[in-house]
């Protein structure tokens, strides 16, 4: 066994880090290709007001982020549906309405930056048993969901009108997409913090795009660079003293850059 | 009450919209029966793909009714039974989807939800592929195709239901006259040889005189619905477009 696996917390948080490494790419494909990218960083922003409800009041944190970000999803979804607003527009409400909200909360909780520290940069080796279960199980439940529901978030992803005329629930699928990405932030947050959360989904999901040969692919080479990017971050955070959540994607970013540089893919073909 | 229809796939009656105190369509009465391939054209602003969209149920009505293989298309969720083949669906070359993996995604909708295709579909999507000759594109990716590849591998798609009933959008917009004749004859095919229903929206009126079977026009009212030999004659076409219009037959 390698030396920084002897570690209970060291195996804690490779597991919890591969966990979220294999949900978040499987969710930011769908974003990143209905350009909703900016759903991830929003849900993470608003998220950070339940984090802040919870350390004021003095239940679980992580609780706390799930609801908000559920409601949250929730609302942006009906927003965004609505077509009141263009898109990107009801989503730039709710990030900075989000933000502002926990800002205004923790002025009433002070003391407890270190805490807020862990939840905005992230904190994957101080992963807690049962913080380890949470990612596990909710990882189970976004994983599960996108197999299940895999050909009509295809459907809908390729064109929303077709899906409607081919006699799919396309609200009821987008509203899923959005709740299973309001999950997926809350799992990722523990790993990569808040401020980087959009990063796991988005940037392992880029890259796969330059090299992907069919959706499949395209899923699979995502999975495959965010447990690439989240293995070589945590043994360079460990061997370097680094902080884990940056090191995890700067290497995702590596690998960006680097798959940017060779692709001959579609994206280097066309753009 | 009038008794529904059984033998029309297709019946507006007095179809209205008005949006924002203007009158998109005006009383629209239309049926499409089993064979027919329906011509509709009409200048542009003439609601065209909106008449399309009400028949499809995503643009509601003002009023009237529309009925969808005898049923109101409210109620109506059959939809395997027809295909839909939009206005220049605007693909991104990076969508990272191979040609059969966007034609098997026409089955999810008569799948159902919590239901893997099954070992048909398979045979479904290269049946489709074969029909539109594009069996050897099925791995190339979608957005790297050109415009009329991309239009036939979304007909596949359309087709691998095995629809009843197909309507098209202005299918030949962006495609190069050869391919287009192709397109026709494809048509053409799917509609004597395959029993497929047509509807195909078009502005190319040269098209509608020897492909369509039954030509309706269009200009937020129905002017026309008939043969299209009874109508294509340039005074009558100048009548409906408000301007002299002289028809150049091309074959098809």
């Amino acid at each position: 066994m390698p030396e920084f696996l002897q570690y209970g917390f060291m195996l804690r948080a490779l597991i919890a880090g591969l966990a979220v490494a294999a949900i978040c790419p499987a969710i930011g494909l769908f974003l990143v290709l209905r350009r909703l990218s900016l759903i991830a960083d929003t849900l993470a922003h608003v998220s950070l007001g339940g984090v802040a409800l919870g350390l004021l009041l003095g239940f679980p944190p992580t609780l706390g982020a799930l609801g908000v970000a559920l409601v949250g999803a929730a609302g942006i979804e009906r927003l965004r549906a609505s077509g009141r607003l263009p898109g990107e527009a009801a989503l730039a409400i709710f990030l900075s309405g989000g933000f502002a909200v926990a800002v205004v909360l923790l002025s009433f909780a002070r003391g407890f930056n270190a805490d807020l520290f862990a939840y905005l940069f992230g904190s994957l080796l101080t992963v807690s048993p049962l913080d380890l279960l949470l990612i596990l199980g909710l990882g189970a439940l976004v994983g599960g969901t996108v197999v299940l529901f895999y050909k009509e978030l295809f459907a809908i992803t390729f064109n929303e009108e077709l899906a409607r005329v081919a006699g799919i629930p396309v609200g009821a699928i987008n509203l899923l997409l959005t709740l299973l990405t309001a999950l997926t932030v809350v799992i990722a947050m523990r790993v990569v913090g808040i401020l980087l959360v959009s990063a796991m989904l988005v940037i392992p999901t880029v890259t796969a795009l330059q090299l992907s040969r069919s959706f499949r692919s395209a899923l699979t080479l995502a999975v495959l660079f965010a447990l690439a990017a989240v293995l070589g971050g945590l043994i360079a955070a460990y061997y370097l003293n680094l902080a884990a959540g940056g090191a995890i994607v700067l290497v995702a970013l590596a690998f960006f850059a680097g798959v940017s540089l060779v692709s001959r893919g579609p994206a280097h073909q066309n753009a | 009450m009038r008794l529904v229809d059984m033998s029309a796939l297709v019946e507006l009656r007095e179809v209205s919209l008005q949006s924002e105190g203007e009158v998109i369509l005006d009383r629209i009465n239309l049926r499409v029966e089993q064979g027919d391939f329906l011509g509709i054209i009409g200048p542009n602003g003439a609601g065209k793909t909106t008449l399309l969209r009400i028949i499809l149920g995503l643009q509601p009505l003002s009023s009237g009714t529309v009925i969808l293989f005898g049923q109101p298309v409210e109620t109506f969720r059959d939809w395997a039974r027809l295909g839909y083949i939009p206005q220049r669906v605007a693909l991104d070359p990076r969508f990272p989807a191979t040609v059969a993996e966007v034609v098997a995604s026409g089955l999810t909708g008569r799948t159902g939800l919590f239901r893997s295709p099954g070992p048909d579909a398979a045979r479904a999507v290269e049946e489709a592929l074969q029909l539109v000759g594009m069996a050897h594109h099925r791995q190339r990716l979608v957005g790297r195709l050109s415009v009329g590849q991309q239009q036939r591998a979304l007909i596949a798609r359309a087709l691998v239901t095995r629809p009843e009933l197909l309507l098209l959008d202005e299918p030949t917009g962006g495609i190069d006259p050869e391919a287009q004749e192709q397109f026709y004859e494809l048509l053409q095919t799917l509609n004597r040889s395959h029993a497929v229903t047509l509807i195909l929206v078009t502005h190319d009126i040269a098209v509608v005189g020897s492909a369509v079977r039954k030509l309706a026009c269009l200009n937020r009212r129905l002017v026309f619905h008939g043969e299209p030999k009874e109508f294509l004659s340039d005074a009558a076409l100048s009548s409906l477009y408000g301007a002299p219009v002289h028809l150049l037959s091309h074959r098809h």
